[in-house]
């Protein structure tokens, strides 16, 4: 793996009231990968990005960004970072164009006009750089706190569930905006509770609940262990035991003799299906429907957090 | 030191004084120019000259703290805590800011916003009665002092307060008897001996005494212990802002 842009080591997080968030993360993030955070709500997705962000103080363990404590090095690392927040928090009384520029002069950069003007055409917001927050959609505000984020050119990008309330426009702008992001070496994390996103967008994709990493992988290793198939065969009638002609295709017998399962990689190319329904035939064994089911990470999503469950 | 996130603080806090000028300038220019015309030469008329000052010249220095002190108070506490409200504050939060750096910024533009309320009605008052300053340079650290020192309570209160409710709770029933008390429109002597004893608990009453005998050079307290009271004000308030900040206090979990 390329040098570690963010390191997490033995996080834990126990707010006031005794909750306790995150239960001992480490997580290595390289630079200029995107990283999906998958989990679901409580998880502990936002107290992790708020740590390493700076906005709530860590219970033990630590975390270097570009190789400096988030907490001692506060000035270095959040230099680094930009962060898009969950919630829509905006100054409902000012202007695009200056909350965007605020946000760059927090983060000690001069003001530079003509990278503001960039981003705010990137994320269309150009011809509303004169409109009060307040006047602008829940999804033009998304903009707003993405363009913020990206005032100060950032070279780690967190999105906290980026996706949101947002349409598909927005949505399809936000990942072409990523993917530039990304050409350009910016570091990119979210997290989100869609899997179909994580799957899209992301190089490696982690799985939180419960204040603990269940899983990081690369997504071409999750999806290929993902990849197993399974052709269902509803049988006409029910039969007692596979018949030996059909040995080779190890199937199981389901649902007391009604069903007959195949297991198969979705990624082989082989043609197995065709050669499968003529040795059925061949058989005697009618079927009166037939279906398939792909793993998607939703199923490993489900199972992992079952098997906690 | 991160200048360039001060700076943005401080003009972003002073734009909203553009944006809401009629309640942070006008409003307190009109309320000013309704004392003097009520206290100054309505009823002042009728008061007799307080130790060689006419009344409407004699209440002048209180009128600039009472406006001082409010103003403060509440630009103080609002600038902190309407991102805390909005939750913007987020943004202070993940930002290469100190702390110190995000005081400055804040505190020193709702002290700016005070001490230019506090000049305008300086001059207001020149319109209307005589105002003549003896002690310039005490008249001005009496004038800054108290603005950094209320803009920091304000700074407090606006950490402290979870709602609206609280936000307005200590300027709008504390201050005023403060100030009203604190001989602002009198002197102390005019009052009966209990009450003056009483008076002398009140802080305000220093700083509206020092203040005027920086004008006049007439005072109900000793000019410079009013100015180790407010001294001693200021640094408990940084103190306490301080241990907020190194605790995270309603800011930071």
């Amino acid at each position: 793996m390329p040098q570690a842009i963010i390191s997490v080591e033995n996080l834990t997080k126990t707010y006031a009231n005794g909750f306790q968030a995150l239960k001992g993360i480490n997580l290595e993030i390289a630079e200029g990968e995107i990283l999906a955070l998958l989990g679901p709500n409580g998880a502990g997705k936002t107290t992790l990005i708020s740590i390493i962000c700076g906005i709530v103080t860590p219970s033990g363990g630590r975390v270097l960004a570009g190789g400096h404590d988030v907490v001692r090095d506060f000035r270095e690392t959040r230099a680094l970072i930009g962060l898009v927040p969950q919630e829509l928090t905006t100054d409902q009384f000012e202007t695009v164009w200056n909350t965007v520029s605020f946000s760059r002069g927090l983060h000690g950069k001069a003001p530079n006009p003509a990278h503001i003007e960039k981003v705010l055409r990137a994320l269309s917001l150009w011809d509303k750089k004169d409109f009060m927050l307040r006047q602008l959609s829940g999804g033009m505000k998304r903009r707003v706190l993405i363009a913020k984020a990206l005032s100060h050119e950032p070279r780690v990008l967190f999105l906290d569930e980026p996706t949101a309330g947002v349409d598909v426009n927005l949505r399809k702008d936000m990942w072409q905006v990523v993917n530039r992001l990304r050409e350009s070496g910016v570091t990119i994390i979210l997290t989100t509770h869609y899997i179909e996103e994580a799957e899209e967008i992301a190089d490696r994709v982690g799985v939180i609940d419960g204040g603990r990493l269940l899983l990081v992988e690369d997504k071409v290793t999750l999806m290929k262990k993902l990849g197993s198939k399974q052709l269902i065969l509803e049988l006409a009638a029910p039969i007692a035991t596979v018949p030996p002609a059909l040995a080779a295709f190890n199937l199981r017998l389901e649902k007391e003799g009604t069903a007959l399962v195949y297991d198969y990689d979705g990624h082989d190319q082989t043609d197995r299906i065709a050669p499968l329904l003529q040795a059925l035939s061949g058989a005697g064994i009618a079927f009166r429907d037939l279906s398939t089911r792909q793993n998607s990470l939703e199923d490993i999503f489900v199972s992992l957090i079952g098997e906690k469950a | 030191m991160n200048w360039q996130a001060m700076k943005s603080i401080y003009v972003f806090e002073m734009a909203r004084t553009r944006r809401t000028l009629l309640q942070s300038v006008v409003s307190p220019v009109l309320s000013t120019s309704l004392y003097f015309i009520v206290f100054g030469s309505a009823i002042g008329s009728r008061i007799q000259n307080i130790e060689g000052v006419s009344y409407g010249s004699f209440i002048t220095p209180g009128l600039i703290m009472l406006s001082l002190l409010t103003l403060c108070i509440s630009n103080g506490s609002f600038g902190i805590y309407f991102p805390k409200f909005t939750g913007t504050i987020y943004e202070l939060l993940s930002s290469p800011v100190s702390m110190p750096e995000i005081l400055f910024g804040y505190v020193g533009a709702a002290a700016s916003k005070g001490l230019l309320v506090g000049v305008i009605i300086l001059l207001t008052a020149h319109a209307f009665v005589d105002v003549r300053i003896e002690h310039p340079l005490m008249m001005v650290t009496f004038f800054v002092l108290t603005a950094v020192t209320f803009s920091l309570l304000g700074f407090i209160i606006g950490i402290w307060a979870t709602n609206f409710e609280q936000l307005s709770l200590i300027p709008s029933l504390v201050i005023p008897p403060l100030t009203f008390l604190g001989g602002c429109f009198y002197s102390i002597n005019m009052l009966p001996p209990l009450w003056q004893t009483v008076s002398h608990f009140n802080p305000v009453l220093y700083l509206v005494s020092g203040f005027r005998w920086s004008f006049y050079g007439i005072s109900d307290v000793n000019p410079w212990i009013s100015l180790v009271i407010i001294v001693v004000f200021l640094l408990a308030c940084l103190g306490l802002v301080k241990w907020m900040f190194r605790t995270g206090y309603r800011l930071k979990s």
